[in-house]
Parts: C-alpha cells; structure tokens; sequence
C-alpha cells in the first residue's frame, strides 16, 4: 500500500513519519511514536479517551486521519509537563483524587486545558459542557469537575 | 473522633500513588504493551446464535503474508472454562451464541489478522435457537447443551427460614409484584486487553488484567494443561475492572495458543464493539417477590423467585444469587424467608460479575417493595425500615453475624438531608407538567471479605531498607480504585512512617505472594489486615535493635515520623533508617523483612446457604430526590445524598472517590443503561446507542461517612467499593413513585417507560 510521507510536531519536536492513508491520528501517536499516553477507549469518536491537542485544539485523534495531521503542532498528554512540573491541571487532578483507572485521564486533562485556555470565565455548568463529550466509568465525574474547577479558580 | 488524631497516615487523603504516572500518560495498560516481534491477534465470531458447526477451512487465511498463526477448536486442549466447565475456548462442534468463538488468526498487523479473518470459511447448520429464559424453560425448548435438561443449569440457590407459608396467613398486609431487570455493562474505559509471551523453556507470560492473577494462573495451567509453575501473570495498570476481569474468558487462553503456535508474543484487544457484545455482561433478572407485614409494620416473610439469564455459559453470573439473596435474607430484619431461583441458559451472550454481584437488583427488588409495603400499611416508608432496622449484634436469617451496624444513623441521617418530613408525605409543589419526589434505599453488603472460596486469604511481605526505604509486597491488585495508596497507608501507620515511604508491589505473580482476588469490597479489609501484621512483625523487630542502640527496653519505645525514640524521652531519637543500617553493617546483620497471610475468621456458607461469610457487614443508605415531567417522561435527579457505614475511614477522598463512582453506575442503572439484545444480538454495541453516564447526568451527590470503628477491620474500616453501586436505582425508583404516585417494575426508567406508566395511570383515572 501507497504510504505517505508527512511532517509534524508534536510535543515541541519534529516527525517525519510514513503512513498509510487510512492510518488515524491516534495509531500513529501511540504506534509509531510510542506515545501511549493517548489511550483508545473506542475509534470512532464516542469517548474522548484519545484526545489530544491539535493546532491548539481539542480533537478526538481516532476521528483525524494521520495525514491531516501533516504540518500540524500536537500535544499530547506526555507534553503536558514541562521541566520536571507537572501542568496545574494534572496536579490537580492528582491531588483532588479524580484519578482511578486513569484511562480517561489524559483525554480528561486535555480536554479540560484547551477550554480552560479559551475560555478564561467560567461557571460550573461550563466546565461540565467541556468534558461531556468525555467518558468516565470509575470516578462520577465529582473529583475531575472538582480539579478543574480548582485550576479555573486559580486555587 | 478524637482518637483519630493518633494517626499520622490514616484518615489522610493522600493522594494516590500512581496518579501521577496516570495524569502524565506514563502508566503502561495491556493494550500499550510493545514486545518485540508482538503480533496482533483477531477473533472470529460465530456468524448464528445456535448452529452446528460442521466444517472450518483456514486454508486461505493461512496462505495470507503476515498470517503468523490460524487456530481452530483443533489446536486447542479438549478442557472447558468455567465454573460449570461448559465453555471450550474454541467451539468445535456447536455455537450457542453470536459471541461464540470459533477461530482466531495472529498475524503482523490488525489489519492482516482482520483480513485473514474474512478468509476463514465455517459451514454451519443452523438450530433453532431460544432467547428468553421463561421459553427455554418450557418443554420442547431447543436444548442447548445436551447435559442440561430443560437448560436449567446445575447451579441452584434455594433458601428457606422459618415459616413462610404460616407468616403469610398471619400477616395484615401482603404485597406481590414482578420485576424485570436488563442486561447492563461494565463499560470499562479500556477495551480489554492481553498479552501472550511464551519463552524456549515453555513457559508463558502473561499480561492480563484480571482481578485474580492466582486462580488465573491456575486455571490457565487447567485449561492449558501444564503445570502452573511455567506460568506467570503481570498485570499492567488495569483501565477499569468492576467485576469484568474476575473469571478467565476465551479470549487469554486463545492469545497464549496463538502466541505458542506462532512462537511469538501475540496481543489481543478488542474493540469497543467486542466489548459491548462479547465480554460477560451484568445479567437480566425476573423477580416475583411477595412480603407481608403486621398492621404495626413488622415485617413477616418475603418469598422471592428469581429467573436469571445465564447466557449460553457459565461464569460467574451463574453464582450472583449468592450475593443477590443476601440482601432478600438479610437487609431488615424478617424471620421468614424462601428464596429460589431458575438460572437458565439461552442463546444470548453469558453474565458475569459486576460490581454488587446481583445485590443492585436484589436491593432493587426488596427496597422497592419495602415502599410499596409502607404505602399499602399507611406507614411512612422511613419509619417502616426503621422499625425492622439491622442492628449491632445481631445475627441474620442466613447465619451473618453482624458486629457493627451504623444503618439506623444511615437512614436518619439520609433522611433529614434530604428534608424527608417535609418533602416526602406532604406532596410537593406541582409545577406544569413537573413532579418532585424523594426517596431512599438501603443496603447490606460482605465488609470484612467474603469467604466464597475456601481461603478468603491475602500474603503481605514488608521490608524495610536504609534509609526507611519501605515496601509492601502485597498478594492483591490495584484495578484504580485506590488500594494500593490505603495499604501503604495502614503498612505505614503500623511502622510510624509516612504513606509516600511505601512502595507497593503488586503486579506480578512471581513476586506477590497468594491472594484470591480483588472482588467482594473485600480488599481494604483483609489486604489491609495482612499488611498490618506484615508490618507489625517488621516493626518488632527493627524496635528490637532500637532498644539495644537506644539502651532501652523495647516496650518503652515508641516510632512515629520515621523515628525510634523512647516514650518517656521523646528528645531521644534514632532515624529509622539508620537503625536498619546499623543493623546491615555489623557482624551477624539482618534484613528487616516480614511476612504475614491473613485469612479471615469467617466460615463458608453450607449446602443450605448459612454460614458467616464476611468478619463484618457494610450498611448504608441512599436518598435521592427527583423532577420527573409527566409529559416528556424525563427523570432528573436534582440531588442524591449518601450516608455509608465505613467502619472507619482510611482515606476520605478515595473512599469518596469509591462512593462517587459507584453511584454513578447506580444512576446508569436507574435511568439509562440496557444492553438491547435481540435475537441474541446486541443491537447498540457502542457508547453512542449505550448510554452510560456523561458528566451531564450525574446529579449533586452529599456524601456523609458514618464511622463506626469495626474491631475486625485495619484501623476499623470495612470494604465499601461496590456499595455506591448497589441501593443507588432502588432510592431514585423510590423518589420516582413518590413523584408521581405509581410504581414502576423494570429498569432503566426511561422516558417511554415513565410515560407508559403515567399513561396507564390516566387512563384508569379516565
Ligand atoms: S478513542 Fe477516540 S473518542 Fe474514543
Ligand atoms: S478514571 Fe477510569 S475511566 Fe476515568
């Protein structure tokens, strides 16, 4: 099969990888690049386990072919920390307990990150718009709304 | 509690120890596994819910370039899994369902091994098939296996105390009704995942992520036929677990064959739409239950019989009435019981364990009937439980010997949270087309293990190095509920160090030392109490070289805060980690390192279901208060509250974190989840048809601990993990009739049902 050749960054470094078409974005992450963090709970869009950040925003990588991918900045939950520190949200999540199974998490903090970033005023309500598209089965929901809100209020 | 302040680690919440791992992407699961030379494997679904299988060709799919390896039933040992031993990893003669494995393929990539799949060519003759369990009891049903006449499977669970028959025609009030409960998910956020290594010596390697590494390893040797030794399981971090990981299912035995016949590591996950339609599944009941009372409101008997589909084999769902009657024998207090049951085959996917393991739907079942009870005596349901409340000491129709039992400061204070005088009785405002209500449940669950096989045991190793460097090796396993961060708390508060001393290593059977699983809430309990002993032998002897450094007698001295000091002189004090170095560097030195294996003193039930399974029971209660719109048929829960008997509370936040999450699979239970299944076909096998929870429909929760120190439980907890699951639809099908003044007998309720129901109720007003 045909394979194409594309560019892209991701955690502030550069990749050039060949993919086959139907390749998404959440297979070359974790199978070519090793970045396992970005977890598949369904490739089709159902659950937000994939989510990374592309161009700055939230998308379900199992729903974006690898070649859209070509020229893009990706960060994924492994780029999350920098130098040692963990991001605030992730320390938040840490520290409010709203980790159990942790299958959902990075797709949880990414999410969260990018709405958080754009959208610097926010009620309860929205943070629970902003994660609804992500599923947890262990936690409730109660401690991740909770760590966010933490971030978001700047505790 | 003043005593608690004595503690340095337990009533903490530390945070978990391997969130940070989860939070940053590095925690490895099965599916992340990267072996070299790792191939992918697929399996090949049956194409008929009931059908012969008369002839499998693989000759094309093995000629495809990159097919490492294509098995049949031919490859595989002629044993069976399960507990009624029913269930060939590869079916060879007959298919029984559509989730029947009849072949598998490894090859390079997924792709191939899917490609190879459709080169796979079965005949088959189809039979004809039965679905519902009340049709395959009748006579002439399609037989589905030859050995189970009238599919009625061997297991059987009947309970009987007292007199039912005489308290029935002594009672003032009886109430009968009928409900039915569907087929429900885990819906773990990690499809399930395993990986096959096998090495030049013969042995295997497994990475699973089962709850019962143990009783795996023995199995997978059974069912493998080589000796149990040769095997050894690791379990990477496990992306949700609730029961789905407590058996060992086809598929890990199909990964090892496949790796050995191809003679490289094989991994084998499947897709959410496997998921949702091939793994064991919480399973569907019918429950005729009938209860009297007295005028007074004493309860007088509860005769109950359930029909359970079983699926097409038998795991664990085949067992759920040993739990699941527990709260029709033991939840209130009532002298006279018959319980009976019909599991039953049929062509549909089999049942499994789930969190609760058939309690939701037993509680489900008698809490609702506890209301309908109160309705028909004219009593109000709060006072009709209280009066027939559990109680310490006492001892249950089934032989449970209850030692502490917070139930009565549950429902109390569920109900004043709730505002229950108020807004229960009075009738609430109506607003349009909006009815509110309120409404609790109760349950009872094991709290201190749960003896179900004959050792309900776990090891623990702890040592202790320089430096205090602290591990516990425990036998148990962490599915993300938090144990891991409990037991290093308890292993800590024994040693008088802190919780983030502790590493915890459990995730490999050549390590761990035995424990029969993590199941039954049972973990915090008796991992715990095995940790404690562990670290009290340690302890021991590490305050035994203090005293010769400190040159006083041991009883005198005292470790807190990672140091050894005598307590009359608290001045005095000798880190602990250079006490153990002390200790290595001399003549004759010793390691600190102690063993302990905690097997619980309980008894297991007899031939007539009567024995004291569990050193103490979990109470609690829920409330919940609903607006349900008699137009659209929509239930909202507008807030839920819990008040749980802990014994004591380890870690509040993860204990939360526990109630929280479990509450969550209640309220799916109660008003969205049901697996639609259809001429044994799953027809909405993905999370955008099965609608489990989003964060949307999860309602404010009030969570009150109730403390009541349990003498049997590490530093007085109990088990609680599956509790939050448990009296969850019950409370919210309570606040629902209240609401509305009529009583719905299925679940989920969701809005056609609701509407049905009001529908049917106008009509008769009509
Ligand atoms: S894996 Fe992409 S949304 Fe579920
Ligand atoms: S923590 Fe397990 S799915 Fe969210």
């Amino acid at each position: 099969m045909m394979k194409h050749r594309l560019n892209l960054r991701v955690n502030k470094q550069d990749f050039e990888v060949f993919v086959k078409p139907k390749t998404t974005l959440v297979d070359l992450l974790r199978d070519e690049l090793g970045l396992t963090g970005t977890n598949k709970g369904c490739g089709t869009g159902e659950c937000g386990a994939c989510t990374v950040l592309m161009n700055g925003n939230a998308v379900n990588s199992c729903l974006v072919l690898a070649v859209e991918a070509d020229g893009a900045e990706i960060t994924t939950i492994e780029g999350l920390a920098s130098e040692g520190r963990l991001d605030p949200l992730q320390q938040a999540f840490v520290d409010e307990g709203a980790i159990q199974c942790g299958f959902c998490t990075p797709g949880m903090i990414l999410v969260a990150k990018d709405f958080l970033e754009k959208n610097p005023q926010l009620r309860e309500e929205d943070y629970k718009t902003a994660i609804s598209g992500n599923l947890c089965r262990c936690t409730g929901y109660v401690k991740i709304v909770k760590a966010i809100k933490k971030v978001a209020e700047g505790e | 509690m003043s005593d608690k302040k004595k503690y340095t680690n337990i009533g903490r919440s530390v945070p978990k120890l391997d969130a940070v791992e989860k939070a940053t992407g590095k925690a490895v699961y099965p599916q992340d596994t990267n072996l070299p030379g790792m191939l992918y494997g697929k399996i090949l679904w049956s194409k008929h819910p009931h059908a012969e299988i008369l002839k499998v060709d693989t000759t094309e799919a093995q000629k495809l370039p990159g097919v490492k390896a294509v098995i049949t039933a031919k490859d595989m040992p002629p044993t069976k899994l399960g507990f009624a031993q029913d269930n060939p990893p590869l079916k060879g003669d007959k298919v029984r369902s559509l989730r029947d494995e009849v072949a598998a393929v490894a090859a390079v990539d997924e792709d191939t091994a899917e490609k190879a799949l459709e080169m796979i060519k079965v005949k088959y003759k189809p039979l004809p098939p039965v679905f519902d369990p009340e049709e395959a009891m009748k006579e002439g049903a399609p037989q589905i296996h030859a050995e189970a006449k009238g599919n009625r499977n061997k297991l059987h669970y009947a309970f009987e105390y007292g007199d039912v028959d005489a308290a029935r025609a002594a009672s003032d009030v009886v109430v009968k009704h009928r409900f039915k409960l569907p087929w429900v998910k885990h819906c773990c956020l990690a499809p399930y995942s395993c990986v096959a290594r096998w090495d030049e010596s013969g042995k295997l390697t497994m990475y699973s992520p089962t709850q019962i590494p143990f009783l795996y390893q023995r199995d997978l040797a059974n069912i493998l036929q080589m000796p149990s030794s040769k095997i050894r399981v690791i379990q990477p971090t496990i992306g949700g677990a609730f029961g789905s990981k407590l058996d060992l299912y086809p598929n890990e035995v199909i990964c090892a064959v496949l790796a050995k016949k191809a003679g490289q590591p094989v991994l084998l996950t499947y897709t959410r739409e496997e998921e949702f339609k091939c793994t064991p599944s919480r399973q569907p009941v019918i429950a005729d239950i009938e209860m009297g009372a007295k005028k007074d409101g004493t309860l007088t008997f509860r005769d109950v019989f359930f029909i359970l589909d079983n699926g097409a084999y038998t795991s664990w769902g085949a067992t759920i009435p040993y739990v699941l009657m527990n709260s029709v024998t033991s939840l209130y207090k009532c002298q006279n019981i018959r319980f009976d049951t019909a599991i039953i085959y049929t062509n549909n996917m089999y049942s499994g364990a789930m969190r609760g393991y058939g309690n939701p739907q037993g509680t489900f079942v008698v809490e609702r009937m506890m209301d309908i009870l109160a309705e028909k005596l004219g009593l109000d349901a709060l006072e009709l439980r209280l009066k027939n409340c559990n109680q310490p000491n006492e001892v249950t129709p089934q032989g449970f010997k209850v030692t502490t039992c917070g139930l009565r400061e549950c429902l109390e204070t569920v109900a004043q949270r709730l505002d229950w005088k108020n807004k229960r009785n009075k009738g609430q405002k109506e607003t349009g087309t909006l009815r509110r209500g309120v409404g609790l449940a109760s349950y009872i669950h094991v709290g201190g293990g749960a003896r179900v096989y004959r050792s309900d045991g776990c090891g623990a190793i702890v040592k202790v190095d320089d430096f205090g460097h602290v591990t516990l090796i425990t036998g148990s396993t962490e599915i993300g509920t938090g144990t891991e961060t409990v037991l290093a708390q308890i292993t800590a508060e024994e040693l008088g160090v802190h919780a983030e001393d502790v590493t915890v290593v459990n995730d490999d059977s050549a390590i761990k030392p035995w424990d029969v699983g993590i199941h039954a809430s049972r973990t915090t309990f008796i991992a715990g109490n095995a940790a404690r002993e562990a670290a009290a032998k340690v302890k021991a002897e590490i305050l035994k070289t203090a005293s010769e450094l400190l040159e006083e007698p041991e009883n005198k001295l005292e470790i807190n805060d990672r140091k050894v000091y005598p307590k009359k002189n608290p001045e005095k004090t000798l880190e602990i980690g250079k006490v153990i170095r002390k200790a290595h560097f001399r003549q004759h030195g010793q390691a600190f390192m102690a063993e302990a294996f905690y097997d619980p003193p309980t008894e297991m039930e007899d031939e007539d279901y009567r024995g004291n399974i569990s050193v103490t029971y979990g109470f609690g209660t829920q409330g919940a208060e609903v607006e349900v719109d008699t137009e659209t048929g929509q239930v909202r829960v507008l807030k839920m509250v819990i008040a749980n008997d802990v014994g004591r509370a380890i870690n509040p936040m993860l204990l939360e974190a526990q109630l929280e999450g479990g509450l969550s699979m209640g309220v799916g239970y109660a008003l969205l989840e049901k697996l639609v299944v259809e001429k044994g076909e799953v027809l909405n096998p993905s999370f955008l048809d099965y609608k489990m929870p989003t964060v949307k429909d999860m309602p404010p929760v009030e969570i009150v601990l109730i403390e009541t120190d349990d003498p049997g439980g590490p530093y007085g907890a109990k088990g609680i993990a599956e509790s939050g699951t448990i009296p969850t639809a019950a409370a919210i099908g309570n606040a629902v009739a209240n609401a509305l003044g009529l009583h719905l007998f299925e679940l989920p309720m969701q809005p056609e049902v609701v509407l049905k129901a009001v529908k049917a109720k106008l009509a008769k007003r009509d």
